[in-house]
């Protein structure tokens, strides 16, 4: 929250990626259209959105790897365009679905892209060991990856940021076709990059996963940001309100009480018991007295965090113009 | 816009990494299985021909490269047609097996430029096809020595070096291509048919369809017909068409080099030949220099061909 505040203050924010007005078009279709965001260091940024959307290309405008069409934007400072070689020295890339070379072992294709980086023959060795063992393949090290299964490649690809000593991290679909333990390792591994104090740049369309990792996120849409910030604030831009509470208590009248209390925007009626709250804040304990005023019994009384999901699919929902395949 | 930093950083890299692929694969075995025993039994027919007349001849080692004992053609016509063959084997997937085992946007991803990594492809797949070519040149100057017992004199080997390089830049003509259909087709199966019917087309069918042209654009003066001689116009014509085909560009260049009484290459008039004592071999100078137009040739559309696949790998999308 600390973050936010000096944003809204005003003060200088350690920025490591900026961009500004950046777009790319392929002749008249625009991929990215004209696009402005900002990522502090030692931050976890989760782009999202449906397949299509200019995740991707905008990844690779922030590497250099494709051109930009108008518009700039500034990696560690560096203009990706112009100085290709010192933005890809220091940031590391994890393509969507990640390949390697199929014959060699996990340590020769590490030591391929260590050779790429530049590093010097005793660094190598080490570097990749550290690796390779920081992400759970260092009983592989010598397999070949062709017997790799698709969680395992995921791995090796995060283990080549870790070797690079990468700044930046950005990470295309990780977890795009993980199974759920997988997931959750590479998860795992996400946090421990972001506690070292590297930025992560996440692109995703699993909603949970993003909300369990991501400090702010940007929702991309036809190439645009649409919506940008931290879960919460979405959540009171999309939904009107942060906090939804659900409460089960049988009594007369009921739902009329809870309406009254302050705060409380709207009461959905889901069973005869069930009532649905949309709050500004928590209001469980407000809610708790209302029922036991009016002589009710009390059941159940819960507070859902906003999830990504719900924000996304309203959100979606409120755009008539859709197109839009939900890729979760 | 000048962009920072070498483009040939990482070059090394790339090359030794792609060098070590190439030799250690069963494609590269295949290929050299193949020509080394097309190669062995064309060698075999020229040396137990060559033995019934040893004394006689001053350039024995050439002989070997350039006799043909029916049914086999000789070792050079072998290799003018084997070499194509070993080359676009090597290049065929070069750029679009990247893509489709998605190492591509990975390896961009590193502090290298792409010129980087197509300069670093072509010049291990050439280097590998070198190797395996001066490891054939060595074999035949070593059984040579062997069956016909007679030490090659310095002459001898350094036209039979020059046949060497020769036959790398002809090999490079064709290694161009093959990159540059593995960069313009996503899938390596298309390529591979694509590179494998300019080969056919270029080796077998041009040298037919090439006197036919030339008879159509320039058609032959019935007087000549009447003298029982060609037209001159026609075989000009003739000669230049077939020399579009790199292969003819090389059979060319090894007829000057390695026969050393080959004065001319193209059609000749009688009184151009005045005072030229028949069949008396040329220096090593001149013959190299009827062989140059060739060998330039060969090299400059090695660049050619390599310049265009740079440009479409250097505007290619790096996403699948």
């Amino acid at each position: 929250m600390s973050e936010q505040q000096t944003e809204a203050n005003g003060a200088p924010r350690d920025l490591v990626i900026s961009a500004r007005g950046l777009a790319r078009r392929y002749g008249k279709s625009i991929a990215v259209d004209s696009i402005d965001f900002g990522i502090a260091r030692g931050e976890v940024f989760g782009l999202l959105g449906p397949n299509g959307a200019g995740k991707t290309t905008t990844i690779l405008m922030m590497l250099g790897l494709t051109e930009i069409s108008s518009g700039e934007v500034s990696v560690l400072g560096f203009d990706p365009a112009r100085e290709p070689l010192k933005v890809k020295q220091r940031v590391g890339y994890l393509p969507d679905a990640v390949g390697f070379y199929d014959q060699l072992t996990a340590t020769e294709n590490l030591a391929y892209t260590a050779k790429l980086m530049g590093l010097a023959r005793a660094e190598r060795a080490a570097r990749i060991e550290a690796a390779l063992a920081r992400v759970g393949l260092a009983e592989v090290a010598e397999k070949r990856v062709g017997t790799f299964s698709r969680g395992m490649r995921q791995r090796l690809g995060l283990a080549e940021i870790i070797m690079k000593r990468a700044e930046i991290a950005i990470l295309d679909e990780p977890t795009s076709g993980l199974d759920p333990q997988a997931t959750q390792e590479f998860l795992g591994l996400i946090r421990e990059l972001k506690a070292e104090g590297v930025t992560v740049l996440l692109s995703s369309h699993m909603l949970d996963q993003v909300q369990r990792v991501c400090d702010r996120v940007a929702l991309f849409r036809g190439g645009r940001i649409v919506l940008m910030g931290t879960v919460p604030e979405l959540a009171v831009r999309v939904l009107g309100a942060g906090f939804v509470v659900e409460v089960e208590a049988e009594g007369p009248g009921i739902a009329r009480r809870l309406a009254m209390i302050p705060g409380v925007t709207q009461v959905e009626t889901l069973a005869a018991d069930r009532f649905r709250m949309t709050a500004e804040r928590d209001v469980r304990p407000d809610a708790a007295r209302a029922v036991v005023a009016g002589d009710g019994a009390l059941r159940r009384l819960s507070v859902d965090e906003p999830s990504l999901e719900t924000i996304y699919a309203r959100y979606f929902q409120t755009q008539p113009t859709g197109d839009v395949r939900h890729a979760a | 816009m000048r962009r920072e930093g070498s483009p040939f950083r990482g070059l090394s890299t790339v090359f030794v990494k792609e060098l070590s692929d190439h030799v250690s694969s069963i494609r590269m075995l295949v290929l050299e299985l193949l020509i080394v025993s097309t190669a062995l039994a064309a060698l075999y027919e020229a040396i137990s021909s060559l033995r019934q007349n040893t004394a006689e001849d001053p350039f024995l080692l050439l002989r070997l490269f350039t006799i043909d004992q029916a049914p086999l053609p000789s070792f050079v016509a072998i290799l003018g047609f084997l070499i194509p063959l070993m080359a676009i084997g090597l290049g065929f997937d070069a750029v679009n097996s990247e893509h489709n085992r998605r190492t591509m946007s990975r390896i961009l991803a590193q502090p290298i430029y792409r010129d980087a990594l197509l300069m670093g492809k072509f010049l291990a797949a050439l280097a590998t096809i070198g190797i395996s070519l001066t490891a054939l040149w060595l074999l035949v100057i070593g059984l040579g020595l062997i069956f016909l017992g007679v030490p090659p004199g310095g002459e001898e080997i350094a036209r039979s070096a020059v046949f060497l390089i020769v036959a790398i830049f002809y090999a490079g003509v064709w290694l161009s291509l093959a990159m540059l259909l593995s960069t313009v087709f996503r899938s390596a199966a298309t390529a591979a048919l694509v590179a494998l019917g300019i080969w056919l087309f270029l080796t077998v069918l041009w040298p037919m369809l090439a006197p036919a042209l030339a008879q159509a654009i320039a058609p032959a003066d019935p007087r000549y017909a009447l003298l029982g001689l060609n037209d001159p116009a026609t075989a000009v014509w003739t000669q230049e068409l077939l020399r579009l085909s790199p292969n003819d560009l090389f059979g060319e260049a090894m007829l000057a080099v390695l026969s050393p009484t080959t004065r001319a290459l193209g059609p000749v008039f009688l009184d151009q030949l005045r005072g030229a004592v028949m069949g008396a071999p040329l220096p090593f100078g001149e013959s190299i220099m009827i062989a140059w137009p060739q060998t330039v040739g060969l090299v400059a559309g090695t660049i050619i061909l390599f310049a265009f696949s740079y440009v479409l790998f250097q505007r290619q999308e790096v996403r699948a």
